[in-house]
């Protein structure tokens, strides 16, 4: 059977050859016309001359337009509607677009886009989160505010209260192809649109409005993203739309890609979080109650800030029973880029929280972090590693409907001491004891955190650090309506099958995946199914590929449809069989009842002969799904998933310079559905996860100009960077929720495996003297050695 | 007549202007766009190609570089790895078979690079591929296939540029609009560019390509030295070893390796492969930048830089050719034709220090010949890059060591001597504080490094 195989990306054969085609790399039509924004240079204030003359004359120009070109600017905002596609005269940050030139060529388009003479009435920018925190910058009205129990009389009573901050930079997404996009007009005013866009339907919806169609009239493609993580769920509009408005005020196809450092100027980046935490103790290190606050740098505009921010506070508690807690969230507006998704939502910043948290723990009592972690971690699942009700093998039983697991939407508090999220949650599938115990036996942690020590007694130099930290991620969209996806498939009369989802690829192997369901529901060779383009005209009203969300959702879509031709062909072909359609099974290329079979095309070709339809659209929604935001309590998410790593590390306490020497991971995928793709999420998100808290440091100068606009300046981790010793497993049990043939999502949560590092580190510097490091995020050398001086108790 | 040039294994000829780069030529004009755009400043090889002449085959990034620098060569791009007939290099098979790719972007860049290590029977990966950036796989299958692919035989077209070069005429041709001038040696190059003393020099264009890709800059007229081959020479008279100034840090390497191993250790973080099979000693020295890793080893080691101008030359130490930042000792239409440094013992200590190990521009640079005589400094040279405007000895230091034991206790004393030579900057790489903090500790660095002491996370083995 095709799911559970370990296939390559569909696509590899064409990456590798260079033939697998991007938005800039297809033939387009001659008269394409090309796009560049000039870009403001302050971060606030006003536009008050804008002298456009010189970029008109430039060469190749066709047009340039700016605010005062539209009667309604268009919005690009996934959100709030705040969001100019240009500048209406108010600059919100330093790289915003002010205006739009239209050219013959990218090459002139870029020229050009630098000749604008612009003078500007400049205030004082809001840019760091002191600065938003001082001026009380704040999107919403006030902090949101979650609570479990008391915190304050638990932090009275608790023997031990520690305290501290971390302060955990953001990430540019760095997708290695850019933003870009390309708009087709058609008759009538429609448009075809091409983006590299990890939401079609939002493109769709802003381009419509934009051009002021409904959204029939727009139909977006998206065969595939030279990466996203992220950077691709909003921040293609601006593109999209732009091109989309010059199409249709001048009737030819119009491209737009960033240069680099524009994409790097213009977009937004991962959201940078304060911590501050308060938590009591006892003297075994068991965590009484916490206290948090998060102040989250959220840039202008409010794009997916808010869930970002949630998603924070969602996974303070990480892997641990917090009997009593109060996290607090701000959400600062700044006068930077508008802060956006980014793999793991504001879930790896609040987890990185709570693990600073243990580790200050540990170093206040003198004792391993693993056991501290072990000793908080959630009461285990009552059934660890079994399921109750196991899939049944003609696949229909594997849709839980019903809502038992409900019990926070209808509670009012979270008692103390019941296994309970912050919010509300019960904790039912809590499966990191056995993993952790699995891990540390693996990886011989006791051993190695002993020779570390005993390494850094005779090392006055170079110091170690190892720590092994767990990741608990919830699995859901928090905005509940967008848990649904769509399918479309189709059988031809010759037994081939053209597959399409809601789902866009982005190098995750989400294609490949479900193209695995599908083949695996006819029970026909991979090769039978084709793959193809996102596009919104075959399956409508999609979600964006995030929340790691995509092969749970779109899997069972296509399931679904699937099945339903299964249903019709089984109908059809019974009597050949003579077997009723509910004994039907399909196999090996063969359509079987008892003993009789005949072969899945020829069963095709009857039920086309009857009459009957081999086309059917899927549709999934996650079930038992409760949650109220605005409370923040209910059941936000339909399971969790798992993982632990382990890192070590060494550090130079006379520079700062370190590496990871070794991780060993153990991840939770479910019942994989293609164990390979994980693995490589899994080492590819450790990575990405390790480049976000070490070398990738986004820093602004005091004029709110982003210096670190380009890979010279922006260091994301090269091949050298990954451990040297890197082992991956993974847990192989099956979900106990009835996802797709009891598979796990695997996007984001390995990103956050790399807390380790940051542990690991942390353990390092503590290793230099007797007070705690307070290392921050992201460990550059410098950090590190600051870190160094505070333990000494020199700074 | 055009620049003409082998695309995989096809003659061109191509009229364009001098600073159009390949990265376009092959996108725009060729429509091969398996060679991508990912940064356009040579920091991430999705622009990979393969550029065969002469001296080899070797990696070199697309996008800052300009079709006049390929006359004569053989350009094999992503399109061209894969045989005749469409069959898979082996590299590319690996990757498939690994799992090296994800997103597929950074792919083709890939496989051009392990396809030259590949060629070249070069197993350091991390080296070779340091210039590749993947943000998907975290490298893990991508090292693994390279792996896979290791003993696998060369496929024969991948050798046949090395034969077709050897049939093109050796000039290849050059024209544009205006014609760039491609001197042929560096009597030819000292006579047009004192008549053209407001031209732009183009060696291995890893900094210029930027002020075309970045800076947007129209560049005219400009010379390309590519075919100065009496530039290219590396001269050991038994006194001085002389560098041409045309000499890449590629062909650096190996020549420090066995003469001072620190040296050709930075040197092998100096950019990446691609990066320094272009960049060369003449090129990051005239460049003038406070922040090239080149200048502060040579200083160190006492380089004397020679100059030309028409027919006069003269020869300077090489700290005096930086006067201030962006101001160097160079007269219009003079130009750099080689560095040379006195044969010595080593005793250099080369420390850069980066956000990235591999491929970042440093942050500080601390290059120490100190040579120590029965346990007494018996000489010091300190230079630093990345401390001040230009790449600057540390000279208080060097004084407060000489004759001095060889001890913590006079390195403790030396420290606080730094904030006499460097008033550093704060920017997105380091602050003034830690440059300064950590210049000091790598004069503590260098005394115990001398004694054998671990020092170096990157010795450090799990």
């Amino acid at each position: 059977m095709s799911v559970h195989a370990p296939l390559p990306h569909d696509a590899a054969a064409l990456h590798v050859t260079g033939a697998a085609r991007y938005i800039d790399d297809g033939p387009v039509p001659g008269d394409c016309l090309h796009l560049a924004f000039g870009l403001s240079r302050i971060a606030a204030g006003r536009v008050t001359t804008l002298q456009l003359d010189a970029v008109r004359a430039a060469p190749g120009i066709v047009a340039v337009l700016s605010g005062a070109d539209f009667d309604v600017i268009p919005d690009c905002s996934p959100s709030a509607h705040d969001e100019p596609l240009l500048s209406d005269g108010a600059v919100h940050y330093l790289g915003q677009p002010l205006f739009l030139v239209v050219a013959r060529s990218h090459l002139a388009a870029r020229r050009a886009a630098v000749l604008a003479e612009v003078a500007y009435k400049e205030a004082p920018p809001i840019l760091s989160i002191d600065d938003a925190l001082a001026a009380g910058s704040l999107f919403e009205d006030g902090p949101r505010v979650y609570i479990k129990g008391n915190v304050e009389a638990a932090l009275a009573q608790a023997p031990r209260v520690i305290e501290g901050r971390i302060d955990i930079g953001g990430q540019e997404h760095f997708y290695l192809e850019g933003q870009a996009a390309l708009a087709l007009p058609q008759e009538g005013g429609d448009m075809v649109v091409q983006s590299s866009s990890q939401h079609p339907t939002e493109i769709q919806h802003k381009v419509a409005e934009a051009i002021g169609k409904p959204m029939h009239a727009v139909r977006v493609e998206v065969r595939r993203m030279g990466g996203g993580f992220g950077g691709k769920e909003s921040q293609g509009n601006h593109l999209a739309i732009a091109c989309a408005v010059v199409a249709a005020r001048t009737g030819q196809p119009v491209k737009m890609r960033y240069d680099r450092d524009d994409d790097f100027l213009i977009t937004g980046k991962r959201h940078d979080l304060r911590i501050e935490y308060r938590a009591g103790v006892d003297d075994e290190g068991r965590i009484l109650a916490v206290d948090f606050v998060h102040s989250m740098r959220c840039g202008w505009s409010q794009d997916l800030s808010l869930p970002v921010a949630d998603r924070a506070m969602l996974h303070a508690d990480n892997a641990y029973l917090l009997p009593h807690v109060r996290i607090t969230s701000y959400r600062l507006r700044t006068n930077t880029q508008s802060a956006t998704a980014f793999r793991g939502f504001g879930g790896p910043q609040g987890m990185a929280g709570i693990e600073r948290v243990m580790d200050h723990i540990a170093h206040a009592l003198g004792r391993d972090p693993l056991q501290v972690r072990c000793r908080n971690y959630y009461q285990a699942a009552r059934t660890e590693g079994t399921v109750p009700d196991r899939t049944d093998p003609g696949g229909r039983g594997t849709m839980r409907t019903g809502t038992g697991h409900g019990h926070g939407a209808h509670s009012p508090m979270p008692m103390v001491g019941q296994n309970t999220t912050p919010y509300g949650m019960e904790v039912t599938d809590f499966i990191l004891h056995k993993m952790t115990d699995a891990l540390a036996a693996r990886c011989n942690y006791a051993e190695r955190r002993g020779a570390a020590a005993t390494w850094n007694a005779t090392n006055p130099v170079l110091k170690r650090g190892i720590a092994l930290t767990p990741v608990k991620f919830g699995i859901s969209f928090t905005l509940t309506h967008l848990n649904q996806a769509g399918a479309l498939v189709h059988v031809y009369q010759d037994g081939s099958i053209h597959m399409t989802h809601g789902g866009t690829e982005m190098g995750q192997g989400l294609f490949q995946k479900v193209a695995q369901v599908a083949a695996a529901r006819f029970g026909v060779p991979l090769d039978q199914v084709k793959i193809t383009a996102t596009d919104t005209a075959k399956v409508p009203n999609t979600s964006a590929t995030a929340a790691s969300s995509g092969s749970d959702l779109n899997g069972m879509a296509v399931q679904n449809a699937c099945d339903k031709i299964k249903a019709r062909i089984a109908g059809v072909v019974a009597p050949d069989l003579q077997a009723e359609p509910g004994a039907v099974v399909f196999r090996d290329g063969m359509v079987c009842a008892g003993g009789a079979e005949m072969p899945f095309t020829e069963a095709v070709a009857k039920t086309y002969m009857a009459r009957v339809s081999l086309s059917a659209t899927g549709f999934y929604r996650t079930p038992g799904l409760e949650w109220d935001q605005r409370t923040g309590r209910g059941r936000p998410f339909f399971y969790f998933a798992y993982g632990t790593a382990c890192s070590e590390v060494v550090i130079d306490t006379l520079t700062g310079e370190n590496r990871i020497l070794r991780t060993d991971i153990l991840h939770d995928c479910g019942t994989s559905l293609n164990p390979a793709l994980d693995i490589g999420q899994i080492e590819g998100g450790f990575v990405q996860g390790a480049g976000w808290l070490t070398t990738e440091e986004l820093v602004w100068d005091a004029k709110g100009a982003l210096r670190t606009h380009a890979p010279s300046t922006y260091k994301i981790p090269a091949a050298s960077d990954r451990p040297d010793i890197f082992n991956v497993n993974l847990w192989d049990q099956p979900n106990r929720e009835g996802t797709i043939y009891r598979s796990k999502a695997v996007g984001e949560p390995p990103l956050m495996l790399a807390i380790s590092v940051l542990s690991a580190l942390q353990a390092a510097c503590a290793a230099c003297g007797p007070h705690f490091p307070d290392l921050q995020a992201p460990a550059t050398p410098e950090a590190v050695l600051a870190a160094v001086a505070r333990s000494r108790g020199s700074r | 007549m055009g620049i003409r040039f082998l695309l995989n294994g096809e003659a061109q000829e191509v009229e364009a202007t001098p600073t159009t780069t390949l990265l376009y030529w092959l996108r725009e004009q060729a429509r091969l766009t398996g060679t991508k755009e990912g940064c356009n400043e040579g920091d991430c090889g999705a622009c990979t190609v393969m550029v065969t002449d002469a001296q080899g085959s070797r990696a070199l990034n697309a996008c800052i570089l300009f079709l006049p620098q390929l006359a004569g060569k053989a350009v094999r791009t992503v399109e061209g790895i894969a045989g005749p007939e469409g069959q898979m290099h082996p590299v590319q098979q690996a990757m498939v078979d690994h799992h090296g790719s994800q997103c597929g972007f950074c792919t083709p860049g890939f496989v051009v690079s392990m396809a030259v290590a590949h060629l070249n029977r070069r197993t350091d990966y991390d080296d070779q591929l340091a210039g590749n950036l993947c943000r998907c796989t975290g490298y893990a299958p991508i090292i693994r296939a390279a792996q896979a692919a290791a003993d696998q035989p060369v496929p024969q077209w991948m050798l046949d540029d090395a034969r077709a070069v050897q049939l093109l005429p050796p000039d290849g041709g050059a024209a544009g609009h205006p014609p760039p001038c491609i001197p042929k040696g560096a009597d030819d190059l000292a006579n047009w560019y004192e008549a053209h003393p407001e031209a732009t020099l183009i060696a291995g264009a890893t900094d210029v390509g930027l002020w075309v890709t970045k800076g947007l800059r129209e560049l005219a007229p400009v010379a390309f030295l590519n075919q100065c081959e009496d530039l290219r020479g590396i001269v050991d008279d038994g006194k001085t070893l002389r560098i041409g100034a045309m000499v890449t840090l590629t062909e650096l390497l190996p020549i420090m390796q066995g003469r001072h191993p620190g040296f050709a250790e930075m040197i092998r973080r100096y950019g990446a492969v691609q990066v320094r099979n272009a960049a060369t000693v003449g090129g990051n020295i005239a460049n003038g930048s406070p922040i090239g890793d080149g200048p502060p080893a040579l200083i160190a080691l006492g380089a004397r830089l020679h100059l030309r101008k028409g027919a006069v030359r003269r020869e300077i130490p090489l700290e005096d050719f930086f006067l201030d930042y962006g101001r160097q000792d160079r007269a219009p239409g003079e130009f750099i034709e080689a560095v040379s440094l006195p044969v010595q013992p080593d005793h250099l200590r080369c420390y850069k220090l980066s956000k990235r190990f591999d491929q970042d521009i440093s942050a500080l640079c601390g290059c120490f010949n100190i040579r120590v005589e029965n346990g007494y400094v018996a000489a010091a040279r300190i230079a630093f890059g990345g401390m001040a405007g230009v790449p600057k000895r540390a000279s208080s230091v060097e004084v407060a060591l000489q004759g001095q034991p060889w001890t913590e206790d006079t390195v403790r004393g030396a420290m606080a001597r730094f904030a006499r030579d460097f008033t550093p900057l704060s920017d997105m790489r380091a602050s003034a504080t830690y440059r300064l903090t950590a210049a000091q500790n790598m004069l503590m660095r260098a005394c115990l490094d001398s004694r054998g002491e671990a020092v170096s996370v990157l010795e450090v083995r799990p």
